[in-house]
């Protein structure tokens, strides 16, 4: 080196000579490494990668093609939710677990309001209908979010059909989610002691249609991919990860399912009721990329199987409750759809503004104080479209959670990339991490 | 002290109860039954491990959870007899908390437990001074922890001797303070929306 190229520099360190490739002349560069009898080469992927799933950041350490290790980065979409959280009502918290993990928001929600039902001690006076219509909705969202794992998946793989079948699905169960909560994600739907509000005339029908649809649909990715040999030879034998790592890294989801084990918390620790439920837990014994992805693709089919069996419980419970009887919990007014959106009923208006002074004071109390939870803690887990989600909630007694941390799937399971990807090829670890299906938002929550 | 919405002071307590402080409540032991498979789980530890008595300071069931709260220099050994003899193989992650009102054991290390094998759930709970913030880590034993603890090392300030590598996770690397602690503002500005401030929500008039 006579002069400094900024462009192409490289520096000696402890370590030996240090290149980094920021533009400039390549021939130059290629030459100068070509002096050296090293073949390492660290590479950095993302955060800001196509292939990456969202804005995680791989360092690659690499011999030729061969990975040689894998750090993961991660924290690039940190937003503080959970010390957001301690300033808030317990009630409002729905609105911050709902932007967690972005893909599955109906899981965080009901997870977070299992945690506080069981603080309040209320988890069994949650009313049948909304234990229900929690269930379909968060086996719509398994839908969708399994639509995008499978169509990014395959789209960072160099498979683009897949993904245009993939996010088509996908939208007949986000109209869905908008006739019923009014939002396509982020709904804050799911509350403590039941739902925000009752299923609008003609969501049943909708949805019955839209599984008939679904199921027609889900035909064109299956015969798309499986089977497919370029698909094979890209998933097949990849991301390998058996029962003794999973373990060991506390991994759950698809990932676990895919060595075998049948580990579903909705069958094993059922919650809101699933054990009422004729469903299969699929699982596959490949332990690799393949393997995930068929779990994914079958469990598709179960799902439209339980939201058809909460379909018919929701014909037979019409006009039931959907908020626990307690009034100094359930939120005071139903909500309405209005001519400008989603808002009091006007007959709980007509009533608190016109009729009962003491209904204006305790709609007035619970909608800026809140609730009161007793003292205590509670771990609520839920099988999400990535694994256990759970929720730890810790209550001083107040009105606001004291302390809320979300134990995300996807922030656990990233951890298994460097055990599925080292010594493999650097285009397979694409593959791998699609597999995981991380969701930056929980993961950084 | 910050003056806050409407001119609020203190606490801004304006429920009507003024002075009503509360704090989170440190539960006495449970006695037995404790009901459930907990009592199995405690026989079982009590068993396989002499030192029970002395490593464990309370047993808490409340709200259908056990929580056995161990002392920190004895959590490691307590975690291999629980993976090995008990079966909980899993260890879902830890959660630090943080209570300053708790004198001499303000920082808590919360680790749920799940065992695959029989089906069941317990949860550790160690807590330390704040001063001496220092617990071993687990990772030895569930190497699914490594990024659970760098979190709460992130968040709360806790040390956890012997992990591989305790950087920080969430926040970048340069970052000071430890955001998820009590004494940690949650900072924010004040917005201006026709002609009205809203302070930020760590300002505002609040209730206990």
């Amino acid at each position: 080196m006579t002069t400094f190229d900024p462009y192409a520099p490289s520096r000696d360190t402890t370590e030996g000579k240090v290149f980094s490739v920021t533009g400039g002349d390549w021939d130059a560069l290629v030459q100068e490494i070509g002096a050296t009898k090293e073949e390492r080469v660290v590479v950095n992927m993302g955060p800001q990668h196509p292939s990456t799933h969202g804005v995680l950041r791989l360092v690659l350490e690499l011999e030729g093609e061969t990975i040689t290790e894998v750090r993961c980065g991660i924290g690039y979409l940190h937003t503080g939710i959970e010390k957001n959280m301690e300033y808030r009502s317990w009630t409002q918290g729905t609105t911050f677990v709902t932007r967690m993990d972005y893909l599955s928001p109906l899981h965080n929600e009901t997870a977070y309001c299992l945690a506080v039902e069981k603080l309040l001690g209320i988890t069994n006076d949650v009313p049948e209908r909304a234990t229900v219509i929690r269930v379909m909705m968060m086996e719509l969202n398994r839908i969708s979010s399994h639509m995008v794992a499978l169509g990014t998946g395959a789209l960072e793989l160099g498979a683009m059909g897949p993904m245009f079948f993939a996010f088509r699905d996908r939208e007949t169960v986000l109209e869905i989610f908008e006739m019923i909560t009014g939002l396509r994600m982020n709904m804050a739907y799911i509350r403590p002691g039941g739902v925000a509000q009752d299923l609008p005339e003609g969501a049943l029908t909708k949805i019955r249609d839209g599984v008939k649809l679904m199921r027609k649909n889900f035909k064109d990715n299956a015969t798309l991919l499986i089977g497919n040999s370029i698909w094979m030879k890209r998933t097949q034998g990849i991301g390998y990860l058996d029962l003794a790592g999973c373990t060991t890294l506390g991994i759950t989801g698809p990932v676990l399912r895919a060595t075998g084990m049948p580990w579903d918390l909705r069958k094993l620790q059922p919650y809101c009721g699933y054990e009422n439920y004729n469903f299969d837990v699929v699982t596959a014994d490949t332990c690799d990329v393949y393997g995930r992805f068929l779990i994914r693709m079958n469990e598709l089919e179960q799902s439209l199987r339980i939201i058809e069996q909460c379909v018919d419980k929701l014909e037979k419970l019409e006009g039931a409750p959907v908020m626990v009887a307690d009034k100094k919990i359930a939120w005071p007014a139903q909500l309405a759809l209005g001519g400008d959106g989603l808002g009091n009923s006007l007959d709980h208006i007509r009533q608190i503004m016109g009729t009962s002074m003491e209904s204006l004071i305790h709609h007035f109390k619970l909608v800026t104080e809140g609730f009161h939870v007793p003292a205590g803690q509670a771990y609520a887990a839920i099988e999400s479209p990535r694994g256990e989600l759970g929720a730890s909630v810790v209550s001083d007694g107040g009105t606001k959670p004291y302390r809320v941390h979300f134990r995300d799937p996807s922030f656990n399971n990233l951890q298994g990339t460097p055990a599925m990807s080292e010594g493999g090829m650097v285009a397979d670890i694409v593959g791998a991490v699609a597999s995981i299906d991380p969701v930056m938002g929980g993961v950084d929550r | 002290m910050t003056s806050g919405m409407f001119g609020a002071q203190g606490t801004g307590d304006t429920s009507g109860y003024g002075g009503l402080v509360r704090q989170a409540s440190n539960f006495g032991s449970s006695e037995r039954p404790y009901g459930s498979y907990f009592d199995e789980v405690a026989d079982d530890l009590e068993r396989a491990y002499p030192d029970f008595s002395d490593a464990i300071e309370r047993v808490v069931v409340d709200r259908g959870e056990l929580t056995l709260h161990v002392k920190r220099e004895k959590l490691v050994e307590v975690a291999m007899i629980l993976r090995d003899k008990l079966k909980f193989e899993m260890c879902m992650g830890v959660s630090g908390v943080h209570y300053p009102d708790q004198t001499g054991r303000e920082m808590h290390a919360v680790y749920p437990l799940l065992s695959m094998s029989k089906n069941q759930r317990i949860r550790l709970e160690v807590s330390v001074p704040d001063a001496d913030a220092h617990i071993p880590s687990v990772v030895e034993v569930w190497a699914g922890n490594n990024w659970h603890e760098r979190e709460t090392y992130d968040m709360f300030g806790i040390i956890f001797d012997g992990h591989p590598g305790l950087t920080r996770i969430l926040m970048p690397d340069d970052w000071e303070g430890h955001p998820q602690r009590k004494d940690y503002s949650l900072g924010g500005i004040a917005v201006e929306y026709k002609g009205a401030t809203t302070p930020p929500p760590s300002e505002r008039r609040s209730y206990k």
